[in-house]
């Protein structure tokens, strides 16, 4: 393959990688800029996703009911999760860490158990080949990032048009002034809790049948998600989207170049020293 | 001021060390080992606890300073023959001197940040190590013992695969780290990292640096917990990625939290339950990790004192 080829193939992989990371990002970015608190079991909500929708392609109804139920049922278990521990915990910054890498193991082994370690393939629920002049490319995965995109945009919509959008942002800015204005603070953090856990449901149910369900597959989903939102400015939702494209993209480039694990290698040096020099990111207002 | 109960302090660390040498002519081989293993676990917890029991840092980082030390000694040894005692050397430089690179990099973070920032560096070394899978082979790591030769003192020669040899090779090289925790916590240098802990604005305007004191427990921190990575190569001559992964940073964490942040002996109590714990749950089932998320989980919602902090409130104020 000529190097146009190749440089093609980068890129057109990038911009998958991208949209899939953002929506992946996105829900930790949310969780993070509206309930102040770094959530490490964020991985694990992906990878239940995708194990969730790998079960259901084995169900008659297929896998497209998991791109609904995946959601749902993460969200729920995620809800819970807030319940249970975090609320107790009142959402101490460092409490919170220790407790979500307490989950992460908890969810994780629990997966092993029930699952197994195996890597798992789903085939996709649509199948075209789009051919270019190098090489044909699966139509699955332009389908993933329109989906993600539709998806992107539809937190959007809610975030910036509806009631509950407005609370969210209201407790964002000001989590006190917030509640004297009548907002139950209690149940936003929840619902964003869910919501930041159901996206990356999504995005993991998604990637099934591009990537394999396996129970380790988190740690990675989460490590590039922290390269994101930091890239982007913690809790900033326009700045963790660029930050996705701009770590798919490079991340396609160097990967299609020279090796997958030193596009992560240089990845990470690179967003430790963002946030070491500037805890703000790139993006975002100045953060904690 | 010279606190009530120095003696006891000193004696009650010293009862400790001198039963962990008793017990090894009481134990069965096995335990022997695992005792063995304890020990040069439990200084790398003691490390760990340096900087998050004292300088109130937390760090998910560690195993990269942890795999500095063994990376360091078992490599020399591996290519270069050189003798224990230079490679263990060699080994602890080497973490002291990440240890100081990553401080002074990820100190001017926030608290939060720098649980992040240590954690990206950490990954960052892992991922190198897998990287440079030509040098360090990667996963599958390397075993020293064919290029290891025995530690030679008084005219004999100690062999690292006896189990006595690396029992009392532990044991020396924990009691040293212990005492030299608890002769840290009582200095004056122990005292300022306290009062950067509770209230790092107040102990600026005393007149100290707090950076500078933070900066000083996470090289004292990482040079301990590098020692512990060296020892561990020697005594089990067996380096790899594994133990520069994110799971390596969290048990010192874990081991910290169960036996008691902030309390000297803290370190070796959770280190000992823990890896009983863990060794008897790998044996029943695939998913004995699942302990350590529990286990993480209830300490940080019930008891976030650990059980040496339970003791020390309930029943003897004294403990250090």
């Amino acid at each position: 393959m000529s190097f146009e080829g190749h440089l093609f193939l980068a890129l057109l992989e990038g911009t998958v990688t991208g949209f899939v990371l953002a929506l992946t990002a996105l829900g930790l970015s949310l969780v993070f800029g509206v309930m102040r608190i770094v959530n490490v079991a964020h991985g694990e909500f992906f990878m239940l996703g995708a194990v969730i929708a790998w079960y259901f392609s084995t169900l008659p109804g297929g896998f497209l009911p998991a791109l609904v139920a995946a959601p749902l049922l993460v969200g729920a278990a995620a809800f819970l999760a807030d319940r249970l521990v975090l609320r107790r915990l009142e959402y101490k910054p460092e409490s919170t860490i220790v407790a979500t890498i307490g989950l992460l193991y908890i969810i994780q082994q629990l997966v092993l158990t029930v699952y197994g370690p195996y890597a798992r393939p789903v085939a996709a629920p649509v199948y075209f080949r789009l051919d270019f002049p190098w090489f044909g490319y699966s139509g699955y995965k332009l389908v993933v990032a329109g989906v993600s995109a539709a998806l992107l945009g539809a937190t959007w919509l809610v975030m910036s048009r509806t009631t509950l959008g407005l609370y969210m942002r209201a407790t964002q800015q000001d989590r006190e002034m917030a509640q004297a204005f009548g907002v139950s603070v209690d149940r936003v953090y929840a619902l964003v809790f869910a919501l930041g856990a159901g996206l990356a449901a999504m995005a993991g149910a998604l990637v099934v049948p591009i990537q394999q369900a396996h129970y380790l597959m988190g740690l990675d989903a989460l490590l590039m998600s922290f390269i994101v939102v930091i890239l982007g400015g913690l809790g900033s939702l326009g700045g963790t989207v660029a930050a996705a494209f701009l770590i798919g993209v490079s991340d396609g480039l160097v990967s299609v170049f020279f090796s997958p694990t030193l596009a992560k290698i240089v990845a990470t040096l690179l967003v430790a020293l963002v946030l070491v020099l500037r805890t703000g990111g790139l993006f975002g207002e100045e953060g904690t | 001021m010279r606190r009530p109960g120095a003696r006891a302090v000193w004696a009650l660390h010293l009862a400790v060390i001198l039963l962990l040498l008793g017990l090894q002519v009481v134990v069965p081989p096995f335990h022997q080992i695992m005792l063995a293993r304890i020990m040069v676990l439990a200084v790398y917890a003691i490390g760990y606890n340096v900087l998050l029991g004292y300088a109130g840092l937390m760090s998910l980082g560690h195993a990269m300073l942890f795999a500095s030390g063994m990376y360091a000694t078992g490599l020399t040894i591996l290519y270069f023959g050189v003798g224990a005692g230079a490679a263990f050397g060699l080994g602890v430089l080497a973490s002291a001197v990440m240890a100081t690179a990553l401080g002074l990099v990820t100190l001017r973070a926030s608290r939060v940040s720098f649980l992040i920032v240590t954690m990206m560096f950490s990954q960052a070394f892992y991922l190198a190590t897998l990287y440079f899978n030509e040098i360090t082979m990667g996963d599958q790591g390397f075993i020293i013992s064919g290029q290891l030769a025995p530690l030679r003192a008084g005219g004999r020669e100690f062999a690292f695969s006896d189990p006595a040899v690396k029992y009392n090779l532990a044991l020396v090289v924990f009691a040293l780290c212990l005492m030299l925790s608890v002769w840290l916590t009582r200095s004056p240098i122990g005292r300022v990292l306290v009062g950067v802990r509770e209230n790092e604005e107040r102990t600026r305007l005393l007149g100290y640096n707090p950076l500078s004191y933070k900066l000083l427990a996470l090289i004292a921190s990482g040079t301990i917990a590098g020692a512990s990575g060296s020892l561990y190569t020697l005594m089990f001559s067996y380096v790899g990625s594994s133990f520069a992964s994110i799971l390596y940073s969290i048990y010192p964490l874990l081991w910290t939290l169960l036996g008691g942040t902030g309390t000297t002996l803290g370190p070796l109590l959770g280190t000992a339950l823990m890896t009983y714990v863990v060794d008897i749950a790998s044996g029943l089932t695939s998913s004995y990790l699942l302990l350590v998320g529990a286990t993480l989980l209830i300490l940080i919602m019930w008891f976030p004192a650990g059980v040496m902090g339970g003791i020390r409130t309930r029943w003897a104020r004294w403990l250090p």
